[in-house]
């Protein structure tokens, strides 16, 4: 089920609303109906925010990526279309109704906190809960939990003032958490901060919503952030959705000039797994095969190195050409000996700027394992720079799979097959 | 020219239309006006009683003590001189008087102006019709005030209070609205993301963050109101304005001078007072020992800057420092 949905919704800032969307439905500019004073802040915009993701809504200022966050809370009424939460439209609601879903379903980070100064750190975790009139005694219990899980045990009796900005923002992240809602809006929630805070509060928020499960609409003009923590990511420019899809759909296939324009600057390294740039291996070896057939495999391929994997297609090592062929002419039967035992494997999911290190201390190429440990692909060097040098083009490596590579499942062999 | 200027711009009967608006009152609503006048005379005498039933020094020793518990030993000290000289100047019972009035005044002006300031803060149209009020009762002359009250209440305490609340209750509710209106607006909508009501964001939030701005409008509620306590002794209003009067009228410089410094001793004293309560904590204050009040957090502050910016992860090294700098940078 969809946590979120907006269907072409609209919100402008003038006298008469419903004129102003009728005229950008027919076609009418941003600009142009700026220059009679009207601000068409957000123009059909359509969305889902799957249940359980972090979606997050990338954009410069002025783009309308604030306003469309406040719409899905109702802070600003949408002047056309629907915006659906769990399936009830935010747009029919009455004052009473609204008030209802913002105290249950949806609460919110703020850019500066907006922490009341004149409540302790706990009061101000609590204040959702203070408003919908919970008993003092569970209000401090949830608010102290929220606390705890945001790293800020102890701090209950301070005020805010006497907290650093990171730590005045986990206040903030606390009692959106303590309101217990399942949709969390986050409004630039990590802008204010400096770097290593930003960085150490993203982690943590990652860390959180893996352990909550909580769905997270997060509004951003910072790229690397937005690429850091998505799921999916709509870009907005000019009060419009230009593209929405993962952060390497976005990398790798820019829908215009301006993504392309955005992409450029992005970390590549942060973003790009070592899944997305190896290469399916083009065979891999049981590993209770004899050296002829290897021999065989390798020259109907031409590789001279292959791994092999166990029965249950879990990494145990590889093979070079010379020891097999060396084995072949010594007649024997098995691979004993001339296994080559350290191969380096990375997980699939593991970031580019990660693996540079691991490259850098082995010649030979990587071996790419799913989180059980199978093989699936292979990493060398010269595919790693590639990788680094396509900036804001595909990779090769990722979308040009060769014949022989997509069906490499057929061409895997295990012991006793033959 | 100027003859001809005359006969061609009519004369607008703007005295005569007023007139006959407070004849009007005076007619139909004299049960009303004496109520009040009753209601207030009444708090008033009351005042004055309570005021002046303790020994004079006894006094001064206890707005001595409020001026320890609110501001510090220095103030007390200076106030309990002060007022010791106006009981040696024999303006004590004056004093008291004016006091009383201003008291009176100032806590009805209060209660009309913080809900006023309210209104206006929550409501543009409400505003746009109280700011031109507010400038016309702020700046017509404080004298003119005197005539139509007395027309209202005859002379004697009573027009003096009613007076003294329309000239000191301007600052009141402009300061509230002002207040108000400069709470952090994502604050604001912090409390609406989080289903509060209106009523829960004025009392929660709007409120409690205005509450240096209101103070400092109640300050200067209470300073207009005194300066306009002594004007009323024009009316009859007996303290410290009638001792200037008569002053004036029997051109006894000597009274005057003892008169106006009484009124500047008051003033000083309840400025400072109101201000420092305004301040919320008092810091210099006894108040800061009270139960319920906070202590000084400095200690507390040192520690939290330390541990603050990392409180759950490990220290990174030199070089990590650098290189993640970089990669945001």
């Amino acid at each position: 089920m969809n946590a979120i949905e907006a269907h072409s919704t609209y919100k402008v800032f003038a006298k008469h609303p419903t004129r102003a969307v009728a005229r950008l439905r027919e076609g009418a500019s941003r600009e142009e109906l700026r220059k009679e004073g009207i601000t068409a802040a957000v123009i059909d915009a359509s969305f889902n925010v799957k249940e359980g993701e972090i979606f997050v809504v990338m954009g410069l200022s002025g783009s309308g990526k604030s306003t469309l966050i406040r719409m899905v809370n109702g802070l600003w009424e949408p002047s056309a279309g629907e915006l659906l939460v769990y399936g009830e439209d935010i747009v029919k609601m009455n004052t009473q109704q609204l008030r209802q879903t913002r105290r249950e379903k949806v609460s919110m980070v703020f850019q500066h906190f907006a922490l009341l100064p004149h409540r302790t750190v706990g009061a101000n975790a609590a204040y959702g809960l203070d408003i919908q009139g919970i008993p003092k005694d569970e209000q401090v219990k949830r608010a102290k939990e929220a606390l705890g899980l945001v790293g800020l045990k102890g701090w209950e009796d301070s005020l805010p003032g006497q907290l650093s900005g990171g730590m005045r923002q986990r206040v903030g992240l606390a009692r959106a958490l303590a309101a217990g809602t399942d949709i969390m809006l986050m409004d630039e929630a990590f802008s204010a901060l400096d770097p290593l805070i930003k960085r150490e509060m993203q982690d943590q928020l990652v860390e959180l919503q893996n352990k909550l499960g909580k769905t997270i609409l997060f509004i951003t003009h910072d790229l690397n952030e937005a690429m850091r923590l998505g799921d999916r990511i709509a870009m907005m420019r000019d009060g419009k959705i230009v593209q929405i899809g993962t952060a390497e759909q976005i990398l790798n296939d820019p829908a215009n000039d301006f993504v392309a324009q955005f992409v450029l600057d992005v970390d590549r390294t942060r973003v790009l797994t070592a899944k997305a740039i190896s290469t399916p291996p083009v065979a891999l070896i049981g590993s209770e095969q004899g050296p002829r057939s290897v021999h065989k495999l390798m020259r109907e391929h031409q590789t001279s190195r292959l791994f092999v994997v166990d029965r249950n297609q879990k990494l145990v090592g590889a093979v070079d050409e010379e020891a097999v062929v060396a084995a072949v002419e010594a007649g024997h039967d098995t691979l004993d000996g001339i296994l080559d035992t350290s191969v380096v494997s990375v997980r699939q999911d593991v970031h580019l700027t990660d693996l540079l290190g691991v490259s850098a201390d082995t010649p030979k190429a990587l071996a790419v394992v799913d989180d059980e440990g199978r093989v699936v692909g292979v990493l060398a060097r010269v595919t790693l720079l590639q990788a680094l040098a396509q900036r804001g083009s595909k990779p090769t490596a990722a979308s040009d799979q060769t014949p022989a590579a997509a069906d490499a499942d057929s061409l895997l062999v295990k012991g006793g097959a033959r | 020219m100027s003859l001809s200027a005359l006969t061609v711009v009519p004369q607008i009967p703007i005295g005569d239309a007023i007139e006959d608006f407070f004849d009007w009152l005076t007619d139909n609503l004299d049960g009303l006006f004496d109520v009040v006048s009753d209601v207030i005379g009444g708090a008033v005498d009351g005042l004055i009683a309570a005021l002046e039933a303790p020994p004079a020094l006894l006094m001064a020793l206890v707005f001595a003590l409020l001026g320890l518990l609110f501001k510090g030993w220095k103030f007390a000290l200076g106030s309990f001189v002060g007022f010791v000289l106006v009981i040696s100047m024999q303006q004590w019972s004056a004093a008291m008087q004016t006091l009383a009035l201003v008291l009176v005044a100032s806590v009805i002006a209060i209660l009309i102006a913080i809900p006023l300031g309210i209104w206006a803060a929550r409501k543009r149209g409400a505003s746009a019709v109280i700011r031109p009020i507010m400038d016309l009762m702020q700046t017509m002359p404080a004298f003119v005030w005197l005539v139509p009250v007395v027309t209202l209440f005859s002379i004697g305490v009573v027009p003096g209070v009613i007076a003294t609340i329309i000239f000191a209750l301007p600052p009141g509710v402009r300061l509230t609205e002002l207040g108000i209106r400069g709470v952090d607006p994502e604050i604001v909508e912090a409390a609406n993301a989080f289903g509060a009501t209106p009523r829960q964001t004025l009392f929660g939030v709007q409120l409690p963050l205005a509450l240096p701005t209101i103070m400092a409008g109640v300050n200067q509620v209470i300073m207009l109101a005194l300066s306009m306590a002594v004007i009323s002794g024009l009316v009859g209003a007996e303290g410290l304005g009638g001792q200037v009067t008569s002053a004036i009228a029997t051109l006894d410089v000597g009274l005057g001078f003892e008169a106006g410094l009484s009124v500047v001793i008051l003033a000083i004293y309840l400025d400072r007072v109101t201000a420092a309560i305004g301040q919320g904590d008092a810091r210099t204050g006894l108040a800061r020992f009270l139960p319920g009040k906070k202590k000084d957090t400095v200690e507390e502050e040192v520690v939290a800057d330390e541990a603050a910016d990392q409180p759950s992860a490990e220290p990174l090294s030199p070089e990590e420092l650098d290189s993640t700098a970089r990669i945001h940078s």
